[in-house]
């Protein structure tokens, strides 16, 4: 199966500290692909370097083909109408009412009569539940019908890949359900590529079909979900179970406790 | 980030109608302020140069005084000052926002460049809307002088508009204010988009950002007026 994105050999790091080192990750053409580790590994860094908004130290990314990093600016926004981004935030304009959000692209990327405009955001804001909500403005919604309404304005012109950016992150059970729902069905429906970035381990089971584990600069696993379910490293283990002392110590480093407590050195 | 924002290939269609709607908040919105601002200080310098004036019997001189003084300084300076603060202050919590709720990111990621949809209709719109917005309060200070010089203190109204009228030079005091005003309106709107933009994206940096704009924008401000009015009426 083709891959659609080749990072190879890719190395990062930002203010003096090292997020990547020499990491290789393929991401396949038609699939869902996790990206998961620990809270602050730098996985939405991941994304960012995928969309071009950061620039590797060493190694290239490659979507169908082109070099990202070495691309021009404007082949670059060029690149980026076949991409598309849910944002942990939603990232949703609060001068807009959900219907201009989910316009915004339309309007500026396609010269599309204002009805047939209308159509379309109908039919994105349907495919998400939200087509009551259209004309309320992003203050008037709930964390996820927010989360929702900008998943509508991120397939509104159909791109080839999206990255969500911890789509389940602060959801009820409820909201987390019918995220997963609308990935797993937008991605087989419109015949996308997904890269999910998160560390919901069981709704993400759920759903990929390809998952990498990132951990201490590099990718420490990676397989299907059973795969990965029965990988043997401690440090995976202890992702997936959730232990809180493991390979990643519970405890941050520091003196031992009979120097910081009696004042005694060892 | 400036060539980017008001010099490479603009895009008139799409950016009209932001600068219009930019106009509208940061012009439109700070109207009250100006006007406000300019009656009293109008008032004010008319009261104070009175009771100057009519020591020398030179009353009648009330007008060209208040105008001369609004038209080459105060309208200028002060709705500078009142424009950094209001909507100079504005523009940068905005930015910081849309910033820190990842909005400028997701412009990006749309293949939509931040700087020609958000900077540069701001940068626009602070240019344009501030001259009208210093002639305005030079207008309304005329205007309040004449209140309180003529209504109240008797000061005679053919003088006060005749002689102004011989007085004010069109080149000289009305356009070198023009001038200083456009040079202002670049410099403050300049300083507040970019901090919006160059803004750590928590609310500690926001109100920093918000705080150094106001600040600096002031500073500039009178820094400027000094170099602007010893090029255009330095001693001869």
């Amino acid at each position: 199966m083709e891959n659609l994105i080749e990072i190879n050999n890719l190395t990062f790091s930002r203010s003096g500290r090292i997020i990547y080192d020499d990491i290789s990750l393929k991401i396949k053409k038609g699939k869902t692909t996790a990206i998961m580790g620990p809270s602050g590994i730098g996985k939405t860094t991941m994304l960012r370097l995928i969309g071009g908004q950061l620039v590797p130290d060493k190694g290239d990314i490659v979507f169908k083909g082109e070099s990202i990093p070495g691309m021009r600016r404007n082949r670059l926004f060029e690149v980026r109408r076949q991409m598309s981004m849910l944002f942990q935030s939603g990232a949703l304009f609060t001068d807009m009412s959900v219907f201009d959000n989910i316009a915004f692209p339309l309007r500026e990327h396609t010269k599309l009569p204002e009805s047939v405009i209308h159509t379309v955001v109908m039919l994105k804001l349907q495919a998400v539940g939200l087509r009551g909500a259209a004309e309320l403005m992003p203050a008037e919604l709930s964390g996820g019908m927010a989360r929702r309404a900008a998943l509508a304005r991120a397939i509104a012109l159909d791109p080839e890949l999206i990255m969500y950016d911890e789509p389940f992150g602060g959801q009820d059970p409820i909201s987390m359900g019918v995220l997963v729902k609308l990935i797993k069905a937008l991605n087989d429906a419109l015949q996308l590529t997904s890269v999910v970035v998160t560390h919901d381990v069981t709704e993400v089971l759920t759903i990929a079909d390809y998952i990498y584990i990132l951990a201490e600069q590099r990718v420490i696993g990676s397989g299907t979900p059973e795969q990965i379910k029965n990988s043997d490293s401690p440090l995976v283990q202890q992702f997936l179970q959730g232990q809180a002392d493991g390979p990643v110590p519970f405890h941050y480093p520091a003196t031992s406790t009979d120097e910081a407590f009696l004042g005694r050195t060892s | 980030m400036l060539f980017g924002a008001i010099i490479a290939k603009p895009q008139p269609l799409k950016l009209i109608p932001l600068t219009i709607k930019q106009i509208h908040v940061v012009g439109v919105q700070s109207l009250l302020i100006v006007v406000v601002s300019g009656l009293f200080i109008g008032m004010v310098m008319a009261l104070q140069g009175y009771t100057i004036l009519v020591s020398y019997g030179a009353e009648g001189s009330l007008g060209p005084m208040v105008a001369l003084s609004l038209l080459r300084e105060l309208g200028p300076v002060v709705t500078a000052l009142l424009f950094a603060g209001r909507a100079g202050s504005a523009l940068t919590a905005e930015i910081g926002l849309m910033k820190a709720t990842e909005q400028l990111s997701s412009l990006e990621m749309m293949a939509v460049d931040p700087l020609r949809r958000i900077i540069a209709p701001r940068l626009w719109a602070g240019i344009i809307s501030m001259p009208m917005l210093a002639l305005i309060f030079s207008a309304v200070g005329i205007l309040g002088g004449h209140l309180v010089g003529v209504d109240w203190l008797g000061v005679d109204s053919g003088s006060y508009w005749s002689i102004m009228q011989s007085t004010v030079d069109w080149n000289k005091d009305v356009v070198n204010g023009i001038i200083k005003t456009i040079v202002f309106a670049f410099v403050i709107t300049w300083i507040a988009t970019f901090k919006g933009y160059d803004s750590v994206p928590t609310s500690e940096g926001i109100s920093k950002a918000t705080t150094e704009t106001v600040v600096f924008s002031s500073l500039a401000v009178l820094g400027l007026d000094f170099i602007l009015t010893a090029l255009m009426f330095g001693i001869e």
